[in-house]
């Protein structure tokens, strides 16, 4: 259980992570490339898939 | 700044979507209108309490005779993606009546693999039963259980007790977690449960439906521990006799973890798996949609067959949902008869259990009862 709270805290971290790259990137393509990213990261975290 | 935004909205949306989409296919509502012949509906948490409220919760249908004897357990959906093993059960648990002895019937043994699909694989989410009085969908799953109810799986699976090594993500896979433990996953505690059932009712045969794709040598068969070598020898000997081609094979006792196994080396039962042919699982298959599951028909899988690739035979008519339920049907039947012959005191005498040729004649449609016409105290949610 302890280690499932741990991967959960990780994958909020990484959804952090690529929300602020998203902001501080100058490239529109990086920044779809980081949403693309994000979407499997926020399913997990939102415990869909 | 408003670029950016505009992307991060279209990837909140996109999330969204295919969320609901997940939501809603694991919460997929599938009926169970139980029949007269069931007697009392269980939780597996009866035998277990630590699962009482988890997914793997399941129902367990108990149909009882009015004459003592044996006891049978038959386990559907031990991996949810071979679908004739949860509709068999289906089939029982709508219509069959026991005589003598006890027949306990789990529709979905790893109800949490049937709420997830295989990552990266492109299943359908679910399944259509055709029936004479409309259709009945059903949730395809996974051969693992669900990783939000289960994760993260560790770098090396080591089997309890035997402390085999396995592949990692068969921490997952309820048919290498036997005999599971009470401290152990979700899964491992879900094995648990059920060799508790076992030993509680003091089940005689376990017997747990599968499928298995073509390439698969371990095909077309009864698995059997070594306590029920002479029962699935027989069976195999009569069934491919007088209706369809099945063979017997050894419980290998190298390879932990598995139904045929461990329930036989750690309870009194006797321990059977089937496999029926699933092109669906098949790694050369084409695309990978509800009509392939249902009708077994692919043309990649027979090319492979052309070349000596398979373990079954396959031709352009493939093998139908229809013929793959019946095959267990009758296989049921068979190992029940044969067993009650032998064990007049132990025999488990059902009956209203359509065969192999039954199945194929009239559809599984055909043995799938109406919720909406049923009263509501008979209908049950898997």
């Amino acid at each position: 259980m302890i280690i499932t709270i741990l991967y959960y805290l990780l994958v909020a971290y990484v959804v952090f992570l690529m929300i602020g790259n998203i902001f501080k990137s100058k490239k529109w393509q990086e920044e779809v490339l980081y949403v693309i990213v994000l979407i499997p990261f926020l399913l997990r975290l939102l415990r869909l898939k | 700044m408003l670029r950016k935004i505009l992307i991060l909205a279209l990837g909140v949306a996109l999330a969204f979507f295919s969320g609901l989409s997940f939501y809603q296919s694991r919460h997929l509502k599938e009926p169970v209108v139980v029949g007269p012949g069931v007697t009392q509906v269980k939780k597996l948490s009866e035998y277990f309490p630590a699962i009482q409220g988890s997914t793997n919760d399941a129902y367990v249908y108990v149909l009882e005779g009015a004459k003592p004897g044996g006891s049978i357990l038959i386990l559907g959906g031990s991996h949810p993606e071979e679908p004739a093993g949860r509709l068999t059960t289906w089939i029982l648990t709508e219509n069959a009546a026991v005589e003598q002895g006890r027949l306990f019937v789990l529709n979905s043994a790893n109800r949490s693999g049937t709420t997830v699909t295989r990552l990266g694989g492109a299943y359908p989410a679910d399944y259509t039963i055709r029936t004479p009085w409309g259709e009945q969908k059903f949730r395809t799953g996974d051969r693992w259980s669900n990783p939000l109810d289960q994760w993260p799986d560790p770098e090396v699976y080591i089997h309890y007790p035997t402390r085999q090594e396995l592949a990692y993500v068969d921490i997952r896979n309820l048919n290498r977690d036997w005999p599971g433990r009470p401290n152990g996953t979700l899964t491992e505690k879900t094995c648990y449960a059920l060799i508790q059932l076992i030993k509680k009712e003091k089940v005689d045969i376990v017997i747990d439906l599968h499928e298995a794709e073509l390439q698969y040598p371990v095909i077309s068969t009864i698995v059997a521990h070594q306590k029920g070598q002479d029962l699935a020898a027989l069976a195999s000997m009569v069934i491919s006799a007088e209706e369809f081609k099945i063979g017997m094979e050894n419980s290998p006792k190298a390879l932990r973890g598995l139904s045929h196994r461990e329930i036989g080396d750690n309870t009194d039962a006797i321990s059977l798996l089937f496999e029926t042919p699933e092109p669906f699982l098949d790694a050369t298959r084409g695309r990978t949609d509800a009509r392939l599951l249902l009708e077994g028909k692919d043309e990649f899988v027979v090319r492979a067959g052309k070349h000596g690739l398979l373990y079954e035979k396959i031709d352009e008519k493939g093998w139908p949902i229809d013929v793959r339920v019946g095959r267990h049907c009758s296989t049921i039947i068979q190992v029940l008869d044969l067993w009650s012959q032998d064990h007049t005191d132990k025999a488990v005498v059902m009956k209203n259990v359509p065969k192999y040729k039954e199945v194929v004649q009239k559809g599984v449609g055909a043995f799938l009862q109406d919720p909406a016409k049923a009263p509501p105290k008979t209908v049950y949610y898997e």
